[in-house]
């Protein structure tokens, strides 16, 4: 195999007396996704900010094509895109004019300008809204111009900082399928997203952070299948039932147990996946416990992420 | 050398960016010069009938001091500016480009300045209107200007270290109204400085906006046998004196900026 397009080994960044980064491995390997995924404060932008030279580490060492962060900053700059998490395109400036002002300074010539502009509108699914001014943009429409603002040069490597946060679920879709596209055009991505479903839906590669450090990483199917893979999930009809839907599910699923009072739900990691459904089903029936659903399921992201801190995603302890 | 010609090119593009702005917003300009035109009316009208400058119209000695106060209070939007860009995560933006580092501050200055430069037009009018006139000749005139011009965009470069350091719009301009409305006012801007008491008194002698108003005033010819400038060193070369205060403040603080942006962190 080559070597990784994005690369990163102990890094560390303080702030005060702070680690924001406290020993941070990365190896991303050319033309594909990789999602940092973790909580607000785990780090995510920091490892952004360091990789796309805008911010030195304290220790540790990275490169992006090769080339050293620190030491070969200018050299990276030419080989990346980035979009941060807030949109930086002007509001009072058309698409166009943005895409047109965002080329001078890759310094295209002004036709050279232009001419990309109308290309990256195109590749965008802009080119309707291209003469209006951005302030007449929906949230979407906004960060596809922010990334298309910096694939003016079609670097190989891009750098997304949240990429969907704040888009509803619809303009969220087009901006995945925006970023799709970048990869299967060979340009290697590295986001980062609070979101399970992002990392989910784009990541060929996720590292789960949280603290300054990698907590996981492997694929989405290998990091569920680190939960034991498959969960039941049973719903009663009676919330008093919850405890003793619980105790049946300890007994016949076997592995890990959760409850979610507020859903009526207990959920249990599956050990045999074969029998499991039928298993607990026939126990619940014995128990005399009335389930109103019992689904089995991949583990989501999030139970990996509850599984491997004790906290889920938006940060509260598990009871 | 070729960097710098780059940088120039790369500020340019900024700059345009900045004024496309002002021509699509044009409330940041049309405030810019309300302010100073009301400034001049009230001076003219109000103060103009109780101040006494022998020798000579109030309204004429007036002109220079207002100009003065208007450039440097101008030249604070490139620290509203830069913070405003700080917040926004543009600065990241731009920091990410192949791109010199001074350039985005070489454009912004150098908008600020354009913007200057109208404001100075609009009042230059409205002062013609209440009746100030130039007594000089086209070339001191301009040169009158220029000296002006040239304190501001200094400051400007002042205020994009400030912009930079505080990162919020609100604050540096909270922050330069306090300190910059004191300077250009314990000053020679509106009224004669010997009658102020002694500390104040130094201090407005010494005080750059008063070498600036000086030089204008005499380069415009506003200024009457009757009513000579202090014997201090810059107020008797006000000229040269401004020239020097510019120089010094660019010499110190376009470094500190270029340093500022370089390590920036917008949070
Ligand atoms: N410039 C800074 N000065 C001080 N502390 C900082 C700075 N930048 C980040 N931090 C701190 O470092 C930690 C990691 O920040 P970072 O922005 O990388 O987190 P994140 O994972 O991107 O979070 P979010 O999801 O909120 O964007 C946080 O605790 C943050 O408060
Ligand atoms: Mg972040």
């Amino acid at each position: 195999m080559s070597s990784p397009v994005l690369f990163a080994e102990g890094l560390r960044k303080r702030f005060g007396g702070y680690y924001a980064l406290d020993g941070f491995d990365l190896s991303v390997p050319a033309g594909t996704v990789c999602g940092l995924l973790g909580p607000n404060g785990a780090g995510k932008t920091t490892v952004l900010r360091i990789l796309s030279t805008l911010m030195r580490p304290d220790g540790g060492r990275a490169t992006v094509n090769g080339f050293d962060v620190a030491r070969q900053a200018a050299e990276v700059r030419n080989h990346i895109g980035m979009i941060g998490q807030q949109s930086t395109v002007d509001d009072i400036l058309t698409g166009r004019e943005n895409l047109a002002l965002w080329g001078r300074l890759y310094h295209l010539s002004a036709a050279n300008a232009r001419r990309r502009a109308d290309e990256l509108l195109e590749q965008f699914g802009l080119t309707a809204a291209g003469s209006k001014q951005v302030k007449h943009y929906s949230g979407g429409m906004r960060r596809r111009l922010d990334l298309a603002s910096s694939f003016i040069t079609a670097p190989s490597v891009m750098f997304l900082d949240e990429p969907t946060a704040g888009l509803d679920p619809r303009n969220r879709i087009e901006m995945w399928s925006a970023v799709r596209a970048l990869a299967l055009g060979g340009t290697t991505v590295l986001l980062t997203t609070q979101l399970l479903d992002e990392a989910d839906q784009l990541a060929d590669q996720i590292v789960l952070m949280d603290g300054g450090r990698e907590i996981a990483s492997g694929t989405p199917d290998e990091l569920k299948a680190r939960t034991g893979g498959d969960w039941i999930d049973v719903t009663v009809r009676n919330i008093a039932e919850i405890p003793a839907a619980a105790g049946v599910m300890a007994r016949t699923a076997g592995g890990r147990l959760q409850t979610t009072p507020a859903e009526n739900r207990v959920s249990a990691a599956v050990t045999n996946r074969q029998h499991a459904l039928t298993d607990v089903t026939r126990a619940l029936h014995a128990a005399g416990i009335d389930a109103e659903d019992v689904t089995l399921r991949r583990a989501t992201l999030d139970e990996v992420f509850l599984l491997l801190t004790g906290q889920d995603l938006e940060g509260e302890e598990a009871s | 050398m070729n960097g710098f010609v780059e940088a120039l090119a790369d500020g340019a593009v900024v700059a345009k960016r900045n004024l496309i702005k002002v021509k699509r917003v044009p409330d940041l300009i049309v405030f810019a010069t309300l302010s100073p035109i009301m400034f001049v009316l009230l001076f003219a009208y109000v103060f103009g009938s109780a101040i006494e400058i022998p020798g000579m119209n109030y309204r004429e000695f007036l002109m220079a001091g207002i100009f003065a106060q208007t450039v440097v209070f101008g030249a604070t939007i490139t620290g509203t500016g830069l913070a405003e860009d700080m917040q926004k995560g543009i600065i990241d933006r731009f920091r990410s480009l192949p791109m010199a580092r001074s350039a985005v501050l070489i454009g912004r200055t150098t908008s600020d300045l354009l913007n200057n430069v109208i404001v100075i037009v609009v009042m230059s009018v409205t002062g013609l209107i209440v009746g100030w006139r130039i007594h000089s000749s086209f070339l001191e005139a301009l040169a009158g200007f220029g000296v002006m011009l040239l304190f501001a965009y200094a400051i400007s470069w002042g205020m994009a270290v400030v912009g930079l350091a505080v990162r919020s719009p609100e604050v540096v301009n909270n922050a330069s109204f306090i300190v910059i409305f004191p300077l250009t006012f314990i000053a020679n801007t509106f009224v004669g400085t010997t009658n102020l008491p002694g500390p104040l008194k130094a201090f407005a002698e010494w005080n750059p906006i008063s070498a600036v108003t000086q030089a204008a005033r005499e380069l415009f010819g506003n200024t009457s046998p009757g009513f000579p400038a202090p014997d201090v060193w810059p107020l008797r070369h006000p000229v040269l004196a401004s020239v020097l205060w510019s120089l010094v403040i660019l010499a110190v603080f376009i470094p500190l900026a270029i340093r500022q942006y370089r390590k920036a962190v917008s949070r």
